[in-house]
């Protein structure tokens, strides 16, 4: 990740109180490989519009002078020792996984696409 | 950062190339185009274990045997932050003159089977390391934008056709490296040329080994570099458009690709086209930058706080504590092993052969050697050269030789009670086993040579070779070294190369 943040969901009108549109729906839905019908991206479009609709509420508030908030939990510096601990019985976790061979997690061929 | 499969280890590439002292190609020239260059350098850390997890931070072991419901990313399972890659993430900030914030950890979402959680844990828009520079030997100075912390992903090997993703039939995955500790260090685009960049990844790689916080191994994957290259007419203000570079496992690879990406980019515009922004791989066998998505499609990560991690925020107490537990760092400890030689005179040779020793010695943090050597009145030179040559040669295991072992063993040889391949064989052993070498001078069988057993091994290797001696009588005086060699066969390497040299003067007289 260079140093750039992108933020692409502004590029795909992800922010804003503008409607959320079912291309952008159906966006979102394919960047978490989830198949919809024309319905469902249609239902979702307008539930995630409400949603956002909720977040622009928020954020229209003036928040000039409260600290932002990184985690509900009033905490910092949860840390461990730098100690091993016992791994996993590979038999064990590769008995769980769909395919394995040589020692190894087996998985489908990584699309073209996907590059 | 590995989501798109770019640091998959699947072509072994080259072996590292050693030393910051290797001759940077210069004068690579692109006519009226000056390249930008800026390098993002992803460091594995040397802990114990992995960043979240208490599973073996271990290269090397078989696959899938460091692993726990953690780094698998099983329901469930809550990840707590390794106090020890964030001390050494903050020494890396501290050495590189970093500001080191307050910081928290996001998400970063993919699809791609090196994550079996699907997100990498980065550090995003808050890094814990902020600003800062690095000066090259030369004198030059890179900005440095950030240096943060994140998780690395596991190793895909792509079965079947080329080794490469596309024509493989299935993919096997291992997830020992997945969790383990890495610092991604983000460079400005101050970097103006192949060479430049290469100083810059050696300077880079001593320091964060002075740190302690990496083994400095490219070979192994331990330092991966990534290039963003760009190019611009000499004197413009504007940045070209940029690609970036992936696949960079030596020093070697990393000029190579450069000066590659450098000559495509201009040749594009002296046509009259423009750069599309792709990231490219580099094709150690072809020599050439390849580009790795067809689409012109921004990834989308959707990055997130992670909501199982608390903000970090070191204290200043602990801030002090590591800069004050920090040693000294490269280019300060060449300038004292220089000085320390410079003192001492003796046969350090030429200025570029010594100061590129020292560079060697340096990062592979072999300084403290001849440091001990040279003070106890060993010659410069010959300290120099055995750490920087045979002692380097040795690896990690040369910087655990015992300073005392190396010194007494470098007496000997310069008492010329070992020749110089004797020295080389019993360092060797010291090397592999340890051991005083006296010792292990005895167990090989290694004594000296008297001056009478020499001469007539001389004068045997003479009598073979009449139609040498005689060119030699006549005058030519590389001849030498062909009879040094004989006897060095003959001998098994007992006999010293000046000794010989010697004898074959007496017997010319």
């Amino acid at each position: 990740m260079s140093a750039g943040l992108d933020q692409p969901a502004e590029r795909a009108g992800l922010t804003g109180s503008a409607a959320l549109t079912s291309e952008v729906a159906a966006y979102v839905a394919r960047l978490a490989r989830i198949e919809l019908s024309a319905g469902e991206l249609d239902r979702f479009a307008k539930q995630l519009g409400a949603v956002l609709e909720h977040a622009s509420q928020v954020n229209a508030l003036d928040t000039g002078d409260v600290e932002p908030t990184a985690h509900p939990l009033p905490l910092r510096n949860v840390l461990r020792k730098d100690e091993p601990r016992p791994s996993l019985e590979r038999d064990a976790v590769l008995a769980e996984a769909p395919a394995s061979e040589d020692g190894c997690f087996k998985v489908p061929r990584i699309l073209a696409e996907e590059r | 950062m590995t989501g798109d499969g770019a640091g998959d280890q699947v072509s072994g590439g080259e072996s590292q190339v050693s030393g910051a002292g290797d001759q940077v190609s210069g004068g690579e020239s692109y006519g009226d185009f000056e390249p930008v260059i800026g390098l993002e350098v992803h460091c594995e850390l040397r802990t114990r274990t992995k960043l979240f997890c208490g599973c073996p931070n271990s290269f090397g072991d078989a696959p899938n045997t460091n692993v726990c419901p953690v780094c698998l990313g099983l329901p469930g399972s809550l990840p707590v932050l390794n106090a020890k890659a964030v001390e050494l993430a903050m020494r890396i900030g501290t050495a590189l003159h970093c500001d080191i914030r307050p910081s928290s950890f996001h998400r970063k979402n993919y699809f791609y089977p090196d994550m079996p959680k699907d997100y990498q844990v980065s550090q995003y828009d808050e890094p814990i390391n902020v600003g800062g520079w690095l000066e090259l030997p030369d004198g030059s100075r890179v900005g440095i934008v950030r240096a943060h912390i994140e998780e690395d992903t596991g190793k895909t090997t792509h079965a079947g056709g080329t080794g490469r993703i596309h024509g493989s039939s299935y993919s096997l995955v291992d997830y020992n490296r997945a969790g383990v500790p890495l610092v991604e260090i983000v460079s400005e685009p101050d970097i103006r040329s192949a060479a430049q960049a290469r100083l810059y990844a050696a300077e880079l790689r001593a320091i964060l080994v002075a740190t302690g916080a990496s083994d400095g191994r490219m070979e192994e994957g331990s330092m991966r570099v990534d290039a963003n290259v760009s190019v611009r007419r000499r004197g413009a203000s504007e940045l070209g458009t940029r690609c970036e570079v992936k696949n960079l496992n030596s020093l070697r690879s990393l000029t190579r690709a450069i000066d590659y990406e450098v000559r495509r980019q201009v040749g594009i515009i002296e046509k009259g086209g423009a750069v599309a922004q792709e990231t490219r791989h580099f094709d150690e066998a072809q020599g050439a930058t390849v580009a790795m998505r067809s689409k012109e499609e921004a990834f989308d990560y959707r990055y997130f706080p992670e909501p199982d991690l608390v903000p970090l925020a070191p204290d200043a107490a602990w801030q002090s504590e590591v800069a004050a537990s920090l040693g000294p760092m490269p280019a300060e400890r060449r300038s004292r092993v220089s000085e320390l030689i410079g003192a001492r005179g003796g046969t350090a040779g030429d200025g570029a052969t010594s100061a590129s020793q020292i560079a060697t010695v340096v990062e592979l943090g072999l300084d403290g050697l001849v440091e001990a050597a040279v003070t106890s009145g060993v010659d410069p030179g010959l300290a120099l050269a055995r750490a920087a040559n045979e002692a380097a040669a040795g690896g990690d295991a040369a910087r655990g030789l015992d300073p005392a072992g190396f010194t007494a063993l470098l007496k000997l040889e310069a008492a010329r009670k070992l020749s110089a391949t004797q020295a080389k064989a019993v360092l060797a052993e010291m090397l592999l086993h340890g051991g005083d070498p006296a010792t292990i001078a005895r167990a090989k069988g290694f004594e000296v040579m008297d001056e009478g057993e020499l001469a007539t091994v001389v004068r045997q290797v003479v009598d073979e070779s009449p139609g040498e001696w005689h060119r030699y009588l006549e005058g030519e005086e590389k001849l030498a070294q062909f009879f040094v060699g004989k006897v060095m066969k003959a001998t098994r390497g007992r006999a010293d190369g000046k000794a010989v040299i010697a004898a074959l003067d007496r017997l010319r007289s």
